[in-house]
């Protein structure tokens, strides 16, 4: 992990008025990882985030994403980057189909037709996609978001809270979706709340509070920093995600991501 | 703004996007319609009758302020667009994605120009089944649409502020109905000779004034004198003060 970092920052700060939101935040995110950005509300996730994708200018510091620096050089860090933001960015008015087609075309890219049908398919999207995206469930909703960000494949891609508002079993949808990115080379950076999310799926998780990045590391490494761990016995119970995926999880599609059964230990 | 190479073919794209919106609530043309209509049947078959407008047949006299009417109701449905598009989050999408940026202003600023256009025939179709005649040759014609052209980009640019900065829907379209008032105070549904003096002096002062009288005068094959050039500087003046706010406030906005 040297030079092949795809995305950088240094010392970045920003502040609103009185209120600075950023106070220096530095971190690297290996290319092809998954790098997860965990705050509480406030923490400054989403600036993080915004300035990264060029939608926002830092005050001070520096950012690069693949190579290219947010501040200087916007432009070719947008043809890198793809955005699926806080609140699904979807045309609610537009089918699902003509968002791909819409976002399709908006990259460039030949046969835009055919590169919705694909995404359709693999997002299990192909009964909806004749359907006005106003119409879709939240996690129905979030997949189209995301199929969204995948076209043109672009190799960063960030995710503002990709579960937030979700039941279980669309945010389990979701999670894998995102393991797919990165299993594919895709370097994935995104932002949550949920502490079990950072966990199921990043690399590297790091802990942003008012605007600083406070630990930094593998899960393992941040499990090290607890004093070490103690046997005791305690009764294992299922939890209610559990048994609320058992009852009723078989008719989702995502099948494979279910626990084996309902009680067994993780 | 650099011209970014695929200005054109991105401005193309949203403003597709957007038709299809405007086609799929069709109800926002003909909402832009029936209140410039409802004026149009009130005046014409209410006050008209006691309006000397010296010999002019009073729908002939009113359809020019009709359909200035016509775009300031309509201009507030781009407005309403825009924020939409900037309250949940696809403007951002727009902004991040490698297109020429200003694209995502231009689609919206387009389909108001056609939107408009549209519900603009459908207030003439009803002016003339009321009545409304002209013998202008195509050359007059084309000079009246110019002119609701140019006035249409004026104010969509205008509506492209509050669209970008507002807070709520509700302050969205409440930014127009000043801009509905405007041709009341003016040679739009009577003469301004019968107003009090302050009252005169504004309204004979006012952009709508010199755009009406140039309208009427087009269509009704009169000379247009010297009111074109001031209906013209009032329009491009505006339109040019219009944009430079609009894009200052854009480029704040996505910083």
């Amino acid at each position: 992990m040297t030079t092949t970092h795809a995305i950088q920052v240094a010392g970045l700060t920003k502040s609103y008025g009185d209120h600075s939101v950023l106070r220096g935040v530095d971190f690297d995110v290996a290319r092809g990882s998954i790098f997860a950005l965990l705050g509480s509300n406030g923490a400054g996730k989403t600036t993080t985030i915004r300035i990264l994708a060029t939608l926002l200018k830092a005050d001070a510091g520096t950012a690069a994403v693949d190579g290219l620096d947010v501040a200087t050089q916007s432009a070719e860090v947008r043809e890198s980057i793809s955005l699926t933001g806080q609140f699904a960015a979807v045309d609610g008015i537009l089918t699902g189909r003509e968002n791909l087609v819409l976002v399709a075309k908006l990259r460039h890219l030949a046969r835009p037709g055919h590169i919705a049908d694909d995404l359709l398919a693999r997002f299990s999207l192909t009964e909806a996609g004749s359907r006005r995206a106003a119409t879709y469930s939240g996690g129905t909703r979030r997949r189209l978001d995301i199929a969204m960000s995948l076209i043109g494949d672009p190799p960063v891609i960030f995710l503002d809270e990709p579960s937030a508002g979700l039941d279980p079993q669309a945010r389990i949808a979701v999670w894998q979706a995102v393991k797919e990115l990165a299993r594919g080379g895709t370097t994935v950076l995104l932002t949550t709340q949920y502490l079990e999310e950072a966990e199921q799926l990043a690399d590297r998780i790091a802990i942003l509070h008012e605007g600083r990045i406070i630990v930094n590391g593998t899960l393992g490494e941040l499990k090290a920093l607890m004093p070490p761990a103690e046997v005791e016995y305690v009764e294992k119970q299922p939890s209610l995600e559990q048994i609320f995926l058992a009852i009723v999880g078989h008719d989702t599609g995502v099948v494979g991501a279910l626990p084996a059964a309902a009680g067994t230990d993780n | 703004m650099t011209m970014n190479k695929h200005f054109f073919g991105d401005t193309a794209t949203l403003l597709g996007r957007s038709l299809r919106h405007v086609l799929r609530s069709p109800d926002t043309i003909i909402t832009t319609a029936v209140t410039p209509i409802a004026m149009l049947l009130l005046f014409v078959y209410v006050f008209g009758g006691a309006i000397d407008t010296g010999g002019v047949k009073y729908v002939n006299y009113l359809l020019p302020g009709i359909l200035l009417l016509t775009i300031a109701s309509g201009i507030a449905y781009t407005a309403y667009r825009l924020f939409t598009d900037v309250s949940g989050g696809i403007f951002e999408r727009f902004q991040s994605m490698p297109i020429a940026r200003s694209a995502v202003l231009w689609g919206h600023v387009l389909t108001s120009v056609i939107a408009n256009l549209i519900s603009l025939a459908l207030v003439v179709i009803v002016a003339v089944a009321m009545g409304f005649r002209s013998g202008a040759g195509i050359l007059a014609w084309l000079g009246v649409v110019a002119i609701l052209v140019l006035f249409t980009l004026t104010l969509t640019w205008l509506a492209v502020i509050p669209g970008l900065t507002a807070k709520s829907a509700d302050a969205v379209s409440g930014f127009s109905y000043p801009l509905i008032f405007l041709p009341f105070i003016s040679s739009a549904f009577v003469p301004t000779s019968g107003m009090p003096g302050p009252v005169r002096w504004f309204a004979e002062h006012q952009p709508v004034t010199s755009i009406v009288d140039t309208l009427r005068n087009l269509y009704a094959e009169h000379p247009v004198g010297s009111d074109i050039w001031t209906a013209l500087a009032w329009c491009v003046g505006l339109l040019v003060v219009a944009y430079a706010f609009a894009m200052n406030t854009y480029r704040r906005k996505i910083a």
